[in-house]
């Protein structure tokens, strides 16, 4: 039997779930927003900004020059370029390494699979603490101790066994017919995954390169051990932010975050790229 | 010149047998269906043909050369695939024409062929499109114009209209008849569907557990099944298959007495198309009861027991039977088929 139900019911049923929808995005934005909000009040406003209380919602008094300042002091741009190496590094070594090793999981079925899966991931087990001595020693005899190649080289070790697994799911999600038809039309292997699979795992791999991204952008204990002069901007505040006026702290503070912001915002196109919707 | 020569081919997937001893030649330029049950095997023998799926063991050859080893894109075929496989970060363009780009055709040919392809799978307004704005018989189409587009030796399908309505199927059908016809493109054609099988092939091969059970022309399979199985699988309603006692060299079948088999034992099956009977004087014939009578408009389909036995009987519609009546049936001797109720072999046909 199909009988009308009462208008109402259906009617208020999608209209408290946008409700829950709009409060739901407003408290996640406000979760991300607020924070980097209120740290970028804090390295504007100058030295007294910072202790105001309460604080204006509205910026008062805030001016670009404090920050300015902040930049201009000594090593302060110096180790934000060699984070952006250092992180460019885990990036692309992540991707170019990581994304094979995922594919070849996702795709070839070969002896010993679960246990390389295992020993991929055990590969973190070691904590760096106990690494720190003999890779420093082992560094200093290769020439990378005290370089961005060296400290990109360990977020890369970081960073691999995430993406190696995070793409086999990537890769597992991309469907095996359209690859063999790729293969029916003439394509080999390797042309198969750089026309169809590739395109297709585009917004799974640029997650992985923002997360490869953020490890290494964050990480400051082997970045401390293994660098003297050319710190990363992590290793650099930590040393510094102990003697430093509140202001500064916010205006590092906000120097860390801004890259993440504006690398995720980067690749934002393929992060959402749900084909023929998103894209022109 | 193409025709495909499949010669022992086995498939093991661990200890379970797929395929067992397939061999089938297909003359070039013919249309071949595999028919057979879901899980008899018929994409895997399509997927080991395309390469994308190694045999244990036999030999494939396609236009007398042997392509076990070679990859997909070196065997001259095209596919087109049950989940239609269009890619969709490619326009319907794109997708057509992709086949020809990986041979480095020019821009010209290209479009020539992109733009002949979709012509004749009507798919012209689409061109620009993404696939994910189309509907399913949109996509099936731009899966064949893809597979069109390149002109190939070899043509496979792979239940390429399971995923539409059943109005639809037909009118597709219908249509890649049309179409395929004009090509003269060697094609092997995977479906369960009897009647997609029946209307579009040459020749049927029937599948059935990793065997070929019959290969033949519709009407051969149709009118002559080589096994029980065939008998059953083909046919709406399926063969009737009576087993009656053999007594001296003859079957005793109601009133009838029917010579018997040569090689018959104690026992033989009647094998009896439900429309190659007709309604005789009572007492005189195969006497059929009758359980259910469906008056179907273009026949009258009767469901009963003859022996003691379940059947399924047409009769032309303005025959006056019902529910509960027992009628006499004269069978069409030449359109009887005698299996061994032992093996479900047939036996050879005696007719002259
Ligand atoms: N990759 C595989 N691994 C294990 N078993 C498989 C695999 N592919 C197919 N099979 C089995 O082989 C049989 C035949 O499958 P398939 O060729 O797909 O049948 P059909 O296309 O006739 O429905 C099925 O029983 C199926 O379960
Ligand atoms: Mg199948």
């Amino acid at each position: 039997m199909t009988t009308t139900l009462p208008k109402t019911a259906p009617a208020s049923f999608p209209s408290s779930r946008r409700l829950l929808l709009w409060s739901g995005i407003a408290a996640l934005c406000a979760w991300v927003l607020v924070p980097i909000y209120l740290v970028a009040l804090g390295a504007f406003g100058g030295r007294q900004g910072v202790y105001l209380w309460p604080k204006t919602v509205l910026p008062t008094g805030v001016s670009i020059e404090p920050f300015l300042l902040f930049l201009r002091t000594e090593g302060v741009v110096g180790s934000f370029l060699n984070s952006l190496g250092a992180a460019g590094i885990t990036v692309a070594l992540s991707i170019l390494l990581g994304a094979p090793a995922g594919y070849a999981l996702a795709r070839y079925s070969f002896p010993g699979k679960d246990g390389y899966r295992l020993l991929v991931l055990l590969t973190r087990a070691f904590p760096l603490a106990i690494l720190a001595l003999p890779l420093t020693v082992s560094f200093i005899k290769l020439g990378l101790y005290d370089t961005v190649v060296g400290v990109g080289l360990i977020h890369t070790v970081l960073a691999l066994p995430f993406a190696a697994l995070v793409t086999q799911g990537i890769f597992l999600g991309v469907p095996r017919e359209l690859e063999e038809a790729a293969w029916v039309f003439g394509c080999t292997r390797l042309q198969a995954v750089l026309r169809v699979v590739v395109p297709l795992a585009m917004p799974g791999l640029a997650a992985t390169a923002v997360f490869a991204f953020v490890i290494s952008w964050n990480e400051v204990f082997a970045a401390s051990v293994l660098t003297v002069r050319n710190r990363t901007l992590t290793a650099y505040l930590l040393t510094v932010l102990a003697e430093s006026p509140m202001h500064y702290r916010f205006a590092g503070g906000l120097l860390l975050i801004l890259p993440s912001v504006v690398f995720i915002f980067a690749v934002r196109r393929y992060l959402f790229a749900i084909w023929g919707i998103s894209s022109k | 010149m193409a025709n495909i020569v499949i010669d022992g081919i086995r498939k093991n997937f661990g200890a379970f047998e797929a395929l067992k001893d397939i061999s089938l030649t297909i003359s070039d330029g013919e249309f071949v269906s595999l028919l057979g049950p879901s899980g008899c095997g018929k994409t895997t023998l399509l997927r080991i043909i395309a390469g994308l799926e190694t045999a244990t063991s036999g030999d494939v050859l396609i236009g007398e050369r042997s392509v076990i080893g070679l990859p997909p894109k070196d065997r001259g075929l095209a596919m087109v695939f049950q989940n239609y496989a269009v890619f969709p970060h490619m326009t319907v363009y794109e997708n057509v024409a992709f086949g020809l780009r990986m041979q480095k055709a020019d821009d010209r040919r290209v479009k020539e062929q992109v733009e002949k392809a979709a012509g004749l799978l009507h798919i012209e307004p689409y061109l620009d499109r993404y696939p994910n704005k189309l509907s399913g018989g949109q996509r099936q189409r731009v899966a064949v114009a893809r597979a069109l587009a390149v002109e190939p030796r070899v043509l496979l399908m792979d239940e390429p209209l399971s995923n539409l309505d059943a109005l639809l199927r037909l009118e597709m059908r219908t249509e890649l008849k049309t179409v395929l016809q004009g090509a003269g493109t060697t094609t092997i054609y995977v479906t369960h569907d009897q009647t997609e099988a029946m209307g579009l092939s040459n020749r049927i091969a029937v599948m059935h557990d990793g065997v070929v059970e019959q290969v033949g022309s519709p009407v051969e399979i149709y009118n002559h099944p080589a096994t029980r199985f065939v008998g059953g699988f083909i046919g709406n309603p399926p063969m009737n298959f009576i087993t009656v006692a053999v007594e001296d060299g003859a079957v005793a079948a109601g009133t009838l007495r029917l010579p018997a088999p040569a090689g018959a034992g104690r026992e033989v099956v009647l094998g009896l198309r439900g429309e190659a009977v007709a309604l005789a004087a009572p007492g005189d014939g195969l006497d059929m009861t009758v359980r259910v009578a469906e008056p179907m408009g273009s026949h009258l389909l009767l469901t009963g027991a003859i022996h003691g036995q379940p059947v399924r009987v047409i009769l032309p519609p303005a025959e006056r039977v019902r529910g509960g009546d027992v009628i006499s049936l004269r069978p069409d001797l030449d359109r009887i088929t005698w299996l061994s109720p032992e093996s479900g072999k047939s036996y050879p046909a005696a007719m002259a």
